[in-house]
């Protein structure tokens, strides 16, 4: 974070989208490894950078704030945007 | 509970046909919007919105920050020849003050908003557009980027500004310099723009690629796709 | 049984303030599946013309206490929702309740220790779900709460965590009071940084499990601090709560 960013302030975990997340997915993803197609970090969702409030919710990749994924809530349900994730990896059941 | 003067800028109820569903209602619950108190005003405020008195900052990233020297704004695609102009060129371009009403998609609306800017007609004499060209590409710092069919761009709908309020714009606004289009949502209105490129064909930018209206018209609600 | 991600309607059981800008709300759940210390539930709020905002809020009971959970609110001058739920809800209302919710901010005894839990304001809250947790399950692991605020009577649960802190030799708590310190303090005074936290977690070492809450700020110097000063990265797991104040 840049401490001289007035945004930086406004940037939250992954887990502050967890219940959306959830609710879109069914079960909690903020334990869910995932891979940034840009740099290829992986970290858990709960761990990417949120940022909220907006027209939609922007996760960002914490080693390269790349987007990773992209939330927009519609009357018309829930649109998610995981194109910038190489791959999320759930666990098998 | 609203009187009836400001009935018309709280109107938010069912949208659009969509029956208000068996949402439970909060005993006491009111939220944080405020009735403009005078009819005039309410008539300035699209269906669905809030007045706000403040400058709400919605970020979606860290805030981009390109140095002026390095700083360019680019018109091309279908136009003949692209122009770039520096920073120092771009100040020296007629500019104007603008005050316009804006409306944001999650709710605000702002009154008599005070720019100065650059029209994007004037940013336009200096191309020559090729006959196919209907559509522009807005694309800005850190990656973002939203469409407009041309027609929306010009005739003094549109203007790239440079100050708020009388002072330089911040980079948390936008600046140095970013989109303004005050007939559309404010997301339309791209921060830290860069470039424009004028297309034959449309191209849905960031938000109209997931679930948000390809024109955003606030007057006509027009928010998400399907509206 | 209510599943995590449908929402269900809470009875406020009970109300009390824990300082006078934060007040604790005990919500009764009809089917409430348990939760973990950590997580947190989402709030809806719907006005009568539809219009509706969504909050989070950590819970900051302790699983044993069963159906009943505790969100701890903090009341932001000009904020939409917390003086709402400061000033109008009383218990017998009902609030729409969604959860519980996520699992990467979560301890549990059974992770085992040491335990490193780092707070600045509300974001204690999280953090005592998971200290009551761990007195109430008999977990022995060496923890240490290192919490800033602004002096001591912001300081939410002070009374209880000093109870803890005295009765178990194994958890000790570090206050850092940044604007005003209780007649003859000799604690720490100044916002948190790498020079507190290092010694702090001295005790513990660099393989505590670390959770920090509270502003984004003081989350972004204590976790970069803590990797700098050697805690495995994945060791540290944090709850931003965004700017101060709200």
């Amino acid at each position: 974070m840049d401490p001289d960013d007035p945004a930086a302030e406004r940037m939250l975990d992954g887990n502050a989208v967890a219940g959306t997340l959830g609710a879109v997915f069914g079960a909690d993803v903020t334990l869910v490894p995932g891979r940034c197609a840009h740099c290829g970090a992986v970290n858990m969702v709960g761990a990417l950078r949120a940022w909220v409030g907006g027209p939609g919710s922007v996760l960002r990749c914490p080693a390269c704030d790349s987007v990773v994924i992209r939330i927009v809530t519609t009357p018309r349900g829930t649109l998610v945007d995981v194109r910038g994730a190489a791959y999320l990896r759930f666990e098998q059941r | 509970m609203p009187d009836n003067a400001v009935i018309g800028a709280l109107r938010a109820g069912p949208r659009k046909g969509k029956a208000v569903t068996e949402r439970f209602v909060t005993r006491g619950f009111v939220g944080r919007r405020s009735a403009p108190g005078d009819i005039d005003v309410s008539a300035r405020i699209p269906p669905g919105q809030y007045l706000t008195t403040d400058f709400p900052v919605l970020s979606a990233g860290p805030t981009p920050r390109t140095p002026l020297e390095r700083w360019s704004l680019r018109i091309d695609g279908l136009v003949a020849n692209p122009v770039s102009w520096t920073w120092e060129e771009f100040r020296a371009l007629p500019a104007r003050d603008w005050t316009v009403d804006i409306s944001c998609v999650t709710k605000w609306t702002k009154l008599d908003m005070h720019w100065r800017g650059v029209s994007i007609d004037t940013l336009f004499e200096h191309v020559d557009l090729d006959p196919a060209a209907a559509y522009v590409v807005a694309s800005c710092d850190g990656g973002y980027t939203t469409n407009l069919p041309l027609g929306d761009v010009l005739n003094g709908q549109a203007f790239v500004a440079f100050e708020y309020d009388g002072r330089p714009l911040t980079a948390e606004h936008g600046g140095p310099a970013r989109l303004v289009v005050p007939g559309r949502y404010f997301w339309k209105s791209a921060k830290w723009i860069r470039g424009i490129r004028v297309q034959r064909a449309d191209e849905p930018g960031f938000w109209e690629s997931l679930g948000y209206h390809n024109r955003g018209d606030q007057w006509r609600e027009e928010r998400y796709d399907g509206d | 049984m209510a599943s995590p991600i449908d929402w269900q309607l809470a009875t406020v059981a009970a109300a009390r303030d824990e300082t006078t800008t934060v007040r604790t709300l005990t919500l009764a759940l009809p089917a409430w599946p348990g939760h973990r210390p950590g997580q947190h539930v989402d709030l809806r709020l719907t006005a009568e013309d539809g219009y509706s905002v969504e909050r989070s809020y950590s819970i900051a009971s302790e699983p044993e206490r069963g159906a009943e959970i505790d969100i701890t609110v903090e009341r932001i001058p000009d904020g939409e929702v917390s003086p709402f739920l400061h000033e109008v809800v009383v218990p017998g209302d009902r609030l729409e309740v969604r959860g519980p919710i996520g699992g990467y901010f979560v301890w549990e005894s059974s992770l085992g220790g040491p335990l490193f839990l780092v707070g600045g304001g509300s974001g204690v809250v999280p953090l005592m779900a998971m200290l009551r947790h761990r007195a109430r399950s008999g977990s022995t692991v060496p923890a240490r709460l290192l919490f800033s605020c602004r002096g001591p009577d912001d300081a939410i649960y002070r009374a209880e965590i000093d109870t803890l802190a005295a009765a178990d030799p194994a958890f000790d708590v570090a206050y850092t009071f940044t604007r005003v310190q209780p007649p003859g303090w000799t604690g720490y005074t100044r916002r948190v940084d790498r020079a507190m936290l290092a010694e702090v977690i001295e005790p513990l070492g660099s393989a505590a499990r670390t959770f920090i809450c509270g502003p984004t700020a003081l989350v972004e110097v204590a976790a970069n601090a803590l990797v700098g000063l050697g805690v495995a990265a994945d060791r540290v797991r944090t709850e931003r709560f965004g700017p101060s104040g709200t």
